[in-house]
């Protein structure tokens, strides 16, 4: 990786933060375990780093079975994450 | 056009799509459509890295894949909303693993592992591990397969922190030298384990929400250090905004409690349990619920504070009901949630909404407070450390300092539980022996049904 790579990655990083705070900061508590449990879910986005290495050629074993187990947790916390949070929210529909 | 750059369009998006969502999921009427889209969002960064030419063959991941989908499915649908909280915990350590596994997998590829590459690999792996094992304990202390106390020993500071101070010595080490040093990894990857774990078994149940807010943030942060890893922008987006709202939800709820993010991850609450004279304090008075009726049927104003208890007694029902015929008879009905009532923020919300209680019902520990004095009836339904004097008036308590709903100050109190036992910070609670308190023993939701069956004949 170059430093100019990383000087961009971070410029991301950053903004990012900014953004999330921003965001979080006017939710109201009544939300807040959906909140959680939504948030939670999207860091499930480990999948995308996951299935690249799930798919490298077989030969290369090892990288691959712990990718695909990676890609496996991963899954569950995305399908169950977005599921639950769902359930969650339904119930404040009036 | 160029594939690469179809996908990296469509991480843009996803991205965005991500933030957005969080956004909309920030006001009840649009929170469903919030994590609709960002459901959306996942499924298009799924599907842009199918076209990934990284990918050459899709037989590991078909399965993965469909064994998660099934499992996944499988726990949310089944879970009941009292599980809410531990599931959420087990699927945040599931996340943090998988961080650890990705970049474990990229290490062992051997395949331009320079030293700032090498260095986030270590990065992710730390995090990623001590988020796994971190929240598998947190998930044991809620379903309560592990005890709620404190697990504490000497010099434990101490050691929490040369863990910490060796894995840095050792990722240094492995990043300048990635490819002879696989042992060191191994040797982190343990470490890391062996740090969720001592991190987290110091702290007491009753300060769990604030521990799963700071291990969502953690997993969150892993999944940013994975993309770093694999140079992919869309995790290092979602990682960070998922990090950065964990952290702000952890410190609202450190508010919450008056206390210190240090405080909690380091004081040992319930370490020093001095008794207090616990076992003469006093009497309780004791009511039944023919008792309670009386009174209720007079009064004009009454305050529920809802805790845990309601939450296992599954009374939430039943006390929307009793809720609803109270109104009928003039009284003003509203429900007090502490910040931290229940084992995760806004639970008390969820289970209210469940019974369909009206919104404008539910107030806020601020609200209510200054006007407890001209209530009639304040009613304590399986709550315990969120109405405990002592936090108050006690300065030798180790709740002292944390914000309390003042049940005390209402004109009647009375407090549905089980038994004397003490709260989740193993704490006794003077509110039991107060003058104008009556204790109404058994479960919740069979006390309160035999109210409102008073009312209806």
């Amino acid at each position: 990786m170059t430093v100019e790579t990383l000087i961009y990655l971070s410029f991301v990083f950053g903004l990012s933060i900014l953004l999330g705070v921003e965001l979080i900061s006017k939710v109201p508590s009544q939300l807040h375990t959906p909140l959680m449990s939504g948030s939670n879910a999207i860091s499930g986005i480990t999948i995308v780093g996951a299935l690249t290495s799930a798919g490298v050629a077989t030969e290369h074993l090892t990288s691959g079975l712990l990718g695909a187990a990676g890609v496996f947790f991963a899954t569950v916390n995305v399908v169950g994450g977005y599921w639950v949070t769902n359930r969650m929210l339904s119930m404040f529909k009036k | 056009m160029n594939l690469d750059v179809m996908i990296n369009l469509s991480y843009l998006a996803a991205a965005l799509a991500f933030a957005y969502g969080i956004k909309l999921l920030g006001s009840a009427s649009t929170a469903v459509k919030g994590n609709m889209l960002s459901a959306g969002a996942m499924a298009l960064s799924v599907l842009a890295t199918f076209f990934d030419p990284a990918i050459v063959q899709f037989k590991w991941i078909i399965i993965s894949m469909l064994l998660g989908t099934g499992l996944g499915a499988y726990a949310a649908r089944t879970v009941e909303m009292t599980g809410m909280p531990e599931l959420v915990a087990l699927f945040n350590g599931f996340g943090g693993l998988a961080s650890l596994l990705v970049s474990w997998a990229v290490f062992h590829l051997g395949v331009g592992l320079d030293f700032v590459t090498s260095f986030t690999i270590y990065c992710a792996s730390l995090i990623g591990a001590l988020t796994f094992t971190g929240s598998f304990i947190a998930y044991a202390k809620l379903a309560e397969r592990m005890d709620g106390k404190p697990i504490l020993f000497k010099g434990q500071h101490q050691v929490n922190a040369g863990l910490l101070i060796l894995t840095l010595i050792l990722g240094v080490v492995f990043a300048r030298n990635p490819l002879d040093s696989y042992t060191t990894f191994i040797f982190i990857v343990i470490l890391s384990l062996v740090i969720g774990v001592t991190f987290v078994i110091p702290i007491g149940g009753a300060d769990m929400p604030v521990v799963i807010s700071f291990l969502n943030s953690a997993s969150g942060l892993a999944a940013c250090f994975a993309g770093f890893v694999v140079k992919n922008n869309v995790l290092i987006v979602s990682g960070s905004l998922v990090g950065a709202s964990g952290m702000i939800l952890t410190l609202i709820m450190c508010k919450g409690m008056n206390r210190t993010l240090g405080n909690v991850f380091f004081s040992g609450l319930g370490a020093d349990v001095e008794e207090e004279g616990g076992g003469d304090q006093g009497t309780v008075k004791q009511a039944s619920p023919q008792d309670a009726y009386y009174v209720l049927e007079s009064a004009k104003s009454l305050v529920v504070v809802p805790g845990y208890g309601l939450a296992v007694s599954q009374a939430q029902h039943i006390v929307r009901e009793l809720g609803d015929i109270l109104e009928e008879n003039g009284c003003d009905v509203k429900y007090a949630i502490h910040p931290v009532a229940g084992r995760m923020p806004g639970h008390m919300n969820v289970l209210l909404a469940e019974a369909n209680v009206s919104y404008d019902q539910l107030a806020t520990m601020e609200d209510v407070n200054p006007n407890l004095e001209m209530v009639d009836v304040c009613m304590v339904v399986g709550a315990n450390d969120v109405v405990n004097t002592g936090a108050r008036d006690n300065e030798k308590s180790l709740l002292y300092g944390m914000p309390i709903i003042e049940a005390d100050k209402a004109r009647t109190i009375y407090i549905f539980k089980r038994s004397l036992a003490s709260g989740f910070a193993g704490l006794q609670n003077p509110l039991f022996f107060h003058d104008k308190t009556y204790m109404i023993f058994g479960d919740a939701k069979s006390s309160l049904s035999n109210i409102v069956a008073e009312f209806k004949d």
